[in-house]
């Protein structure tokens, strides 16, 4: 049996303990519906007429689309309607678009050309899923195969095959600067030179299914309001309603999505894929229509946790301190973008891990290549270059003959130290961790190492003088290879001074009005600075982590130096919850916002249903 | 588009077979083809005969009908030594579902029950009364036409029938690979050992030089350590989710090994 | 198409309905009869989402040819409550936390069912070997093993 085992004698002047709900027994609200097997799923919600949708898939990795014949599939028995790439208003979106981060890049389907195996081409509507699946098979599509990249690094090389049309790089553009998110932090070549060892490793994460039991899909209806419900699995509703909304141009007033009971998600049920195909199903044919995917296509289809391949080179000391850590890592985002843009941001910023190491470096790359687009998974972006970072800590401690958890204790961050993307480190606890994990598990520990507290001993708090480069700009390593190491390459490297937080890069401006962010209105602290909450003078966004925004406000680097013992002031607004802002607005007429003619009009005070439905449940 | 049709009994099936017809017993492979809407077949036949679900038991031989289910097998004393292989196949629900019939045709790497039936030397029978060593059974299969309607194994008790199913995921797990060995001690030497693997190929196979090797051998390290250094002789293991050819290839013997040399309990 | 007649008991009360050929008794309990209970997860056997009983023992109803069950007596999670009370099981998994997302729980209760059924103390063993054929993608299963136990009325919540 499991048991969880509270350590109230950690910090203990820090947490008020009179908790009536954490660690009591408690039941879940939707627990009732899920042991009497009727918490409402999205499929299960009857429609009288409900017509099934399935999809035409690419057989190939790579290929171009001659022509597509579906005069067979359309006069096959129970056949309502053929849906082609034609047919989708506005044939092109990136999931992040929604926040203005990235290009649009990929088709709800496709007409023209296919990027990975199984991407979809072409939707038939049905009156049984078994007609759907036979009209299905007998679709004729005719490729003109081309060469297709699986590999990450290879997809870099200047003649691999284009994988994405809006990233002819195979490259996502970070900062419409470089192919790559860089991270510079000190100088790591000084830092190697003063080392007395070298270590190097290179590790890779497979990509891994979320395989929620419930697979991913919608049931989009026509209400009597001139709307369409749509019941949908998303773990994400807003970006669902956005998406499908700019997908089928119609204004999201007409969209009535419904959701919140999922079926296990895990991350796999953010895409929006099954919301524009189901509700664009439902607009054509005037019916409810059901798209969901059975198990194999949620396996080669559904998007996964992506591929990662880290280096990473350690400058170490006999004595066990890290004094320099330069990163190379490469995503595999597959085909298209998704959420995997957002992932390496969310990596960057967690580099070098949770040690306070004086020089670092790391070039992180997202690729596409030919593969199932890669998207959210639980901890997403942090938890493979994590897994490299621990498997290296432990070849750090052989190469250098020391006890691997003192290895860790003895680098551990600990409160007010400056991290690499120039944030204090706060409410630490890598230490005590260590010392619970090593009693648990009877491994000895120095009595030293056993004493040492996150409280204290931080204050490794000055920003060091910081090496740059601009080696790696967007399109440069089409023409020639170029150099992936940080660093590496570099005719002319610059230097931001010691106490520098760093080179501004303004956020996107808010797109409306309405999107500013009232400090008031939210739940959390976002500054300490009264004169950011002045109306209508947007704070300064929410900022991903480790995308080295400018300190807010500029501090004096005497601040920054104050005596550690205790926890220093932290100026900044804390991590935001939501994904990143975008570092610039996209430049191009068709990146602009998406915006409907005439939002709001409709249905707001027209609650309706659907004529089709026939309850949730019929005894 | 599908249809069913259903028979009084097992020859007037066997007579509305062809190539677009899929008989259905437990379902487990039929229905999962039917639900994927595969396009290799649209006619379904079954039948309510209840010879397909005996079992007859002489003094020789046990005839197993091709519909009984695994849960059949556990649940009868007569057959107890082919309970771990009848165990290894699916959970509860699927062993209350699947047959002896249709492991025979279960595609790898499944057939985890077919690999002691081909360990135990069986013989098919169809409904025609013919009857084919499982062996020649197994690699004609791609090709065979004819309806089985049981499977029948010779009474043995001096054969002691080993079974493992080698697995990730405990208790219920796809096969890495299953191992079937069926010892014959002759004054403490082997003889006419048979050694089956299944997910070690297209089907179950016959590991035939390491048997070789066991010929008059000792069951202990030294006796089989030839045998073990030929396992992968006449295997053709195949990369899936599961396992690569090379890891399945590269742990065989280990399994192995311990299967014979009873370094665990197996079930 | 031609439809086929099948009568079979469904928790209880005689069920009757026309079905489309081929079709599996998972689509025609939650489609033709209004029984959303057991759930879709793979079509294939292979999560155990869609396990109801039938004649008393578990089957995968997504593999079940629907005509298969005519004369059957099959039954679900739908049929478990008696009148207001909930089944020891159920409440069980309620009190221990034995559900996360929901969605493999009427299959996770049918198995459970069956097992008690056929053999009220199970081992841990035995209750793990029941449910093997159910995945839990949340990984909740020591919760449900802890839960199955309790409802057999040899284990006690843990507390804490």
């Amino acid at each position: 049996m499991s048991s969880i085992e509270f350590r109230k004698d950690l910090f203990s002047d820090e947490r008020d303990d009179n908790l009536k709900e954490i660690g009591q027994p408690t039941q879940r609200q939707d627990i009732l519906g899920h042991v009497t097997g009727r918490s409402p799923y999205y499929d299960d919600h009857l429609f009288d007429g409900l017509l099934h949708m399935r999809c035409v898939r690419s057989e190939h990795h790579n290929a171009r689309i001659r022509s597509i014949d579906t005069s067979a599939a359309e006069r096959m028995a129970g056949v309502k309607r053929i849906i082609t790439a034609a047919d989708v208003p506005h044939n092109i979106n990136t999931l992040l678009a929604l926040i203005n981060f990235g290009k649009d890049d990929e088709a709800l389907l496709q007409g023209e050309r296919v990027s990975y195996k199984g991407e979809a081409i072409v939707a038939v509507v049905a009156e049984t899923d078994r007609q759907a699946r036979d009209a299905v098979a007998a679709v004729r599509i005719d490729y003109e195969v081309l060469p297709h990249v699986l590999d990450p690094e290879e997809a870099l090389a200047p003649d691999a095959p284009v994988v994405n049309n809006a990233y002819p790089n195979n490259t996502f553009d970070y900062h419409e600067l470089y192919d790559h998110q860089k991270l510079r932090f000190g100088d790591v070549e000084k830092g190697f030179a003063q080392a007395d060892q070298i270590v190097e490793g290179k590790y890779q994460l497979s990509p891994i299914e979320q395989a929620p039991i419930e697979t991913c899909g919608a049931i989009a209806a026509p209400e009597t309001n001139d709307r369409y419900v749509c019941y949908t699995s998303t773990q994400a509703l807003f970006f669902s309603l956005g998406t499908t909304a700019k997908l089928l141009d119609i204004p999201s007033s007409r969209l009535h999505f419904i959701g919140g009971t999922v079926g296990g998600g895990f991350g796999g049920k953010v895409d929006s894929l099954h919301e524009p195909l189901a509700v664009l199903g439902s607009v054509l044919t005037g019916a409810p229509v059901k798209f969901m995917w059975d198990r194999a296509e949620e396996m080669q289809v559904g998007a996964p946790r992506g591929a990662e391949r880290w280096y990473i080179k350690d400058g170490v000391m006999n004595d066990g301190r890290i004094v320099a850590r330069q990163f190379t890592g490469y995503f595999d985002a597959g085909a298209y973008t998704r959420l995997s843009s957002y992932a390496i941001i969310k990596a960057t910023g967690h580099l070098p891990g949770p040690y306070t190491i004086p020089n670092v470096a790391s070039n992180v790359f997202c690729v596409y290549t030919n593969r199932t687009p890669a998207t959210a998974m639980r901890g997403f972006g942090i938890t493979a270059v994590d897994f490299s970072i621990e498997c290296h800590m432990d070849k750090v401690a052989e190469s250098v003959g020391m006890n691997p958890i003192e290895l860790r204790i003895l680098n551990a961050y600990r409160d007010g130290d400056i991290k690499a993307h120039r944030r204090f480190a706060k409410n630490t606890a890598l230490v005590e961790c260590c010392q619970v994990a090593a009693q648990k598990a009877a491994w000895p520990i120095s009595a030293n190492m056993a004493a040492q507290t996150s409280l204290s001993g931080g204050g490794r708090t000055e920003i060091p003088e910081t090496v740059t480069d601009q080696v790696g700009r967007i399109g440069e390593r089409r023409r020639s290879p170029v150099p992936r190491e940080p660093g590496a390459g570099a005719q002319s490297k610059g230097r931001v001074a010691a106490g520098t937080a760093s080179q501004a890069i303004n956020a996107a401006p808010p797109q409306d009005d309405d999107m500013i962010i009232e400090a008031s209105r939210i739940g959390h602290k976002i500054s300490e600075h009264p004169q950011q909450t002045a109306p209508h003078q947007p704070p300064v966004p929410p900022q991903p982590p480790g995308y080295a925004p400018p300190l807010v406000p500029p501090a004096p680097s005497h601040t920054l130096a104050q005596p550690a013992a205790s926890r220093p002031p932290v100026p900044q607004p804390p991590a935001p919850p939501t994904p990143p802002v975008p570092p610039a607005p996209s430049a191009g007429a068709a990146s602009q916002p998406y915006k409907p003619d005439s939002p709001f009009q409709r249905g707001v005070k027209r609650p309706g249903v659907s004529s089709f439905i026939s309850g949730t449940r019929r005894r | 588009m599908v249809r069913v049709e259903t028979f009084a009994n097992i020859a007037e099936a066997a007579g509305a077979m062809n190539q677009e017809t899929r008989f259905l017993a437990g379902g487990t492979l039929v229905m999962e083809a039917v639900n994927y809407g595969s396009q290799r077949f649209n006619r379904i036949v079954r039948t309510r005969d209840p010879a397909m679900k005996s079992i007859s038991l002489d003094s020789s031989r046990i005839v197993i009908g091709a519909g009984v289910t695994m849960a059949d097998i556990l649940r009868n004393p007569e057959l107890s030594f082919l309970a771990p292989a009848a165990r290894a196949v699916g959970g509860p629900a699927i062993r209350n579902m699947a047959t002896v019939g249709g492991n025979l045709f279960a595609p790898n790497p499944y057939g985890d029950f077919a690999t002691a039936l081909l360990a135990l030397d069986a013989d098919v029978r169809f409904t025609d009364g013919s009857e084919t060593p499982i062996e020649s059974f197994f690699s004609n299969r791609h090709s065979s036409r004819g309806l089985v309607a049981a499977v029948i194994v010779n009474r043995r008790p001096d054969i002691e029938l080993r079974f493992k199913k080698v697995s990730r995921v405990k208790p219920k797990g796809i096969a890495v690979m299953s191992i079937a060995v069926a010892l014959n001690r002759q004054v403490g030497r082997l003889s006419n050992t048979r050694i089956a693997f299944g997910a070690m190929g297209p089907t179950a196979l016959r590991a035939k030089a390491a048997e070789a090797a066991l010929e008059s051998a000792t069951l202990d390290a030294a006796g089989v350590a030839s045998a073990l250094n030929r396992t992968m002789e006449g295997l053709a293991p195949q990369d899936d989710p599961i396992a690569s050819a090379w890891y399945r290839a590269s742990v065989a013997p280990v399994h192995l090994r311990r299967l014979l040399l009873g370094e665990e309990s197996f079930r | 198409m031609t439809k086929t007649p099948v009568r079979f008991t469904l928790n209880g009360s005689e069920a009757a309905v026309f079905v489309q050929p081929g079709a599996n008794l998972l689509d025609v309990l939650r489609r033709d009869l209004g029984d959303l209970s057991p759930k879709y997860g793979c079509g294939q056997g292979a999560c155990g989402a869609c396990t109801v009983l039938i004649d008393g023992e578990p089957h995968v109803s997504c593999l079940t040819l629907a005509e298969t069950v005519e004369d059957r007596r099959v039954d679900t999670v739908n049929g478990m409550q008696n009148g207001p009370d909930l089944d020891a099981l159920q409440q069980a998994f309620m009190d221990g936390f034995a559900a996360q997302c929901g969605y493999c729980t009427p299959g996770m209760l049918m198995a459970a069912k069956s097992l008690l059924s056929a053999n009220p103390r199970p081992s841990r063993d035995e209750v793990i070997e029941a449910i093997s054929g159910n995945i839990c993608r949340c990984t909740g299963y020591e919760a449900i093993v802890d839960a199955i136990l309790i409802a057999s009325g040899q284990a006690t919540r843990r507390v804490g």
